[in-house]
């Protein structure tokens, strides 16, 4: 349970637990996961993949729900802004 | 690429993990179909600090021969096949039985200020502390109803955070008269006294809801309605959920009949858990909010069932309606302050995925019309935040689920076993 994770988030270094998402690694650098459609700052809502606030950008690809993703090795985390 | 089972089960929380091993115990060629990277579901969540209960790490373990199929998501559904989508590609999943354990997700009602980073679900909260969110040092406000308010509080505890108080809807004599009920069922007794032992210095009030949030970007305060008065509290994080929903929407895409238990739809099953589909069963929350213990007999059940052994199934009856009793008490202890209901106020943002407001959907009394006009319910959740709250509202039920079950990939649906990469996109 102790190794650890490192990983960057809108270009910036996040170290965490092994086995943590993705949204949990986001909050150590940012509260801002996504703009709404009329462009209010939103955080994850659930945090069990249904509400789909926490969706972000990782390794290229959109969308993808960030509490759902566990933290790999070097992975590029993008906010939309 | 096409992959044949005997038995799927769908969601790898208490009801799904028992169904399975159970299942599989009898000689059948079982998979265990879970969204998520670990199994647990959410009330046996893997926690990035803290090992697992007992009873979860043994569920989990025990899960001999069957095929555990993690980040599975379910997207559509075939006849007797699923179409599921894995991070980096997709499958057609057959089975001669299928047992839905989908479980159950937080009621979330709108007030204002909910969409404020900072104000997450209680039971979200909790979740999210658990996959290693920073929530040390910081202050916290659980509000809201129901048991999983103090589940919630002792994990966030346990992670480091200062609890500033347990806001419970209910009235003080619901909840003790809940408490009194609980000499039933020892084992709940001990789980609350030990989560009160684990809450001890914790305030735990009771007829007392959230009324809004607000924050400057950010939330750093909540106001407060109680029994004395009203009072505002500045704090970090605000983890507000009103109880648990059953998700219903693979069933219905399945088609299955649902019934209805308040504003909200559940799967109808008979005693054995057969849906009203021939072959498929549905075990735990998504045949009605029960807990923990009817999620595990009820998964024991059901893989019975769906291995052809009625015999074992049947000498389980009287447990599971044992259980059962207490869902009925819960929703009875716990019933929403009609206040709550109108919390939400005209600019009150209801849609999150397409921000649309309460006041515009206003002279709607069907879902498929408000969509129409409003975008009301068309983003990524599919409805799940905003139709489940609007139901509760009286506002008008929500929609039939259609499919893809979740926002899915263009390759997925066309069949293509591997994706891309992610220059396509």
């Amino acid at each position: 349970m102790s190794a650890t994770v490192r990983l960057s988030v809108n270009g910036q270094p996040v170290e965490v637990p092994a086995g943590a998402s993705v949204a949990a690694a986001m909050a150590h650098v940012t509260l801002h996961f996504r703009r709404s459609v009329s462009g209010t700052a939103r955080a994850p809502l659930c945090g069990m993949g249904v509400c789909f606030e926490c969706r972000v950008n990782i390794d290229g690809v959109p969308h993808v729900r960030a509490c759902m993703t566990p933290v790999i090795e070097g992975m590029q985390v993008r906010t939309d802004d | 690429m096409t992959e044949r089972y005997d038995i799927l089960v769908v969601g790898a929380g208490p009801a799904g993990l028992t169904a399975a091993r159970t299942a599989a115990a009898h000689g059948a060629r079982v998979g265990l179909i879970d969204a998520q990277a670990q199994p647990g579901g959410q009330v046996w969540r893997h926690d990035v600090r803290h090992h697992a209960p007992r009873e979860a790490r043994a569920a989990i373990s025990g899960l001999g021969q069957v095929e555990l199929l993690s980040q599975h998501t379910v997207v559509a559904v075939e006849p007797s096949a699923l179409r599921v989508e894995m991070p980096r590609g997709a499958s057609e999943l057959r089975y001669d039985a299928l047992v839905l354990a989908t479980g159950a997700r937080e009621l979330l009602l709108p007030f204002p200020g909910w969409t404020l980073p900072g104000v997450t679900g209680a039971g979200g909260l909790q979740a999210l502390a658990k996959q290693g969110w920073p929530v040390a040092g910081k202050r916290v406000v659980i509000a809201g109803s129901g048991p999983l308010l103090l589940a919630a509080a002792a994990t966030l505890r346990a992670h480091g955070a200062h609890v500033l108080g347990i806001y419970e809807q209910a009235a003080a004599a619901s909840v003790h008269a809940f408490a009194r009920q609980l000499v039933h069922w020892p084992a709940k007794a001990m789980q609350a006294l030990g989560l009160r032992t684990r809450l001890a210095g914790v305030p735990y009030h009771f007829g007392s809801f959230i009324r809004g949030a607000s924050g400057d970007d950010t939330l750093s305060r909540v106001d407060i309605e109680g029994p004395r008065g009203s009072q505002s509290i500045e704090c970090d994080m605000l983890g507000v959920g009103y109880g648990l929903v059953p998700n219903v929407e693979l069933a219905q895409l399945l088609g299955c009949a649902l019934v209805h238990q308040g504003a909200h739809p559940r799967v109808q099953v008979d005693a054995l858990l057969r849906t009203s589909v021939s072959g498929i069963y549905a075990a735990g929350e998504a045949g009605g909010i029960g807990g923990l213990a009817v999620a595990r007999i009820e998964g024991e059940i059901a893989g019975h069932m769906a291995a052809g052994q009625t015999q074992a199934a049947t000498a389980l009856l009287p447990m599971r309606g044992k259980e059962r009793r207490f869902g009925a008490l819960l929703s009875h202890h716990f019933a929403l302050d009609p206040r709550l209901l109108s919390l939400a106020n005209a600019q009150t943002l209801i849609c999150r995925c397409e921000d649309v407001t309460l006041g515009e959907l206003d002279g709607f009394s069907d879902a498929r019309s408000a969509k129409l006009v409003t975008r009301c319910g068309m983003g990524a959740c599919q409805g799940r935040i905003c139709g489940t709250a609007l139901a509760e509202l009286g506002r008008f039920p929500r929609n039939g689920a259609r499919p893809p079950v979740f926002p899915t990939r263009l390759a997925t649906l066309a069949g293509l076993t591997t994706f891309p990469s992610s220059d396509d996109y």
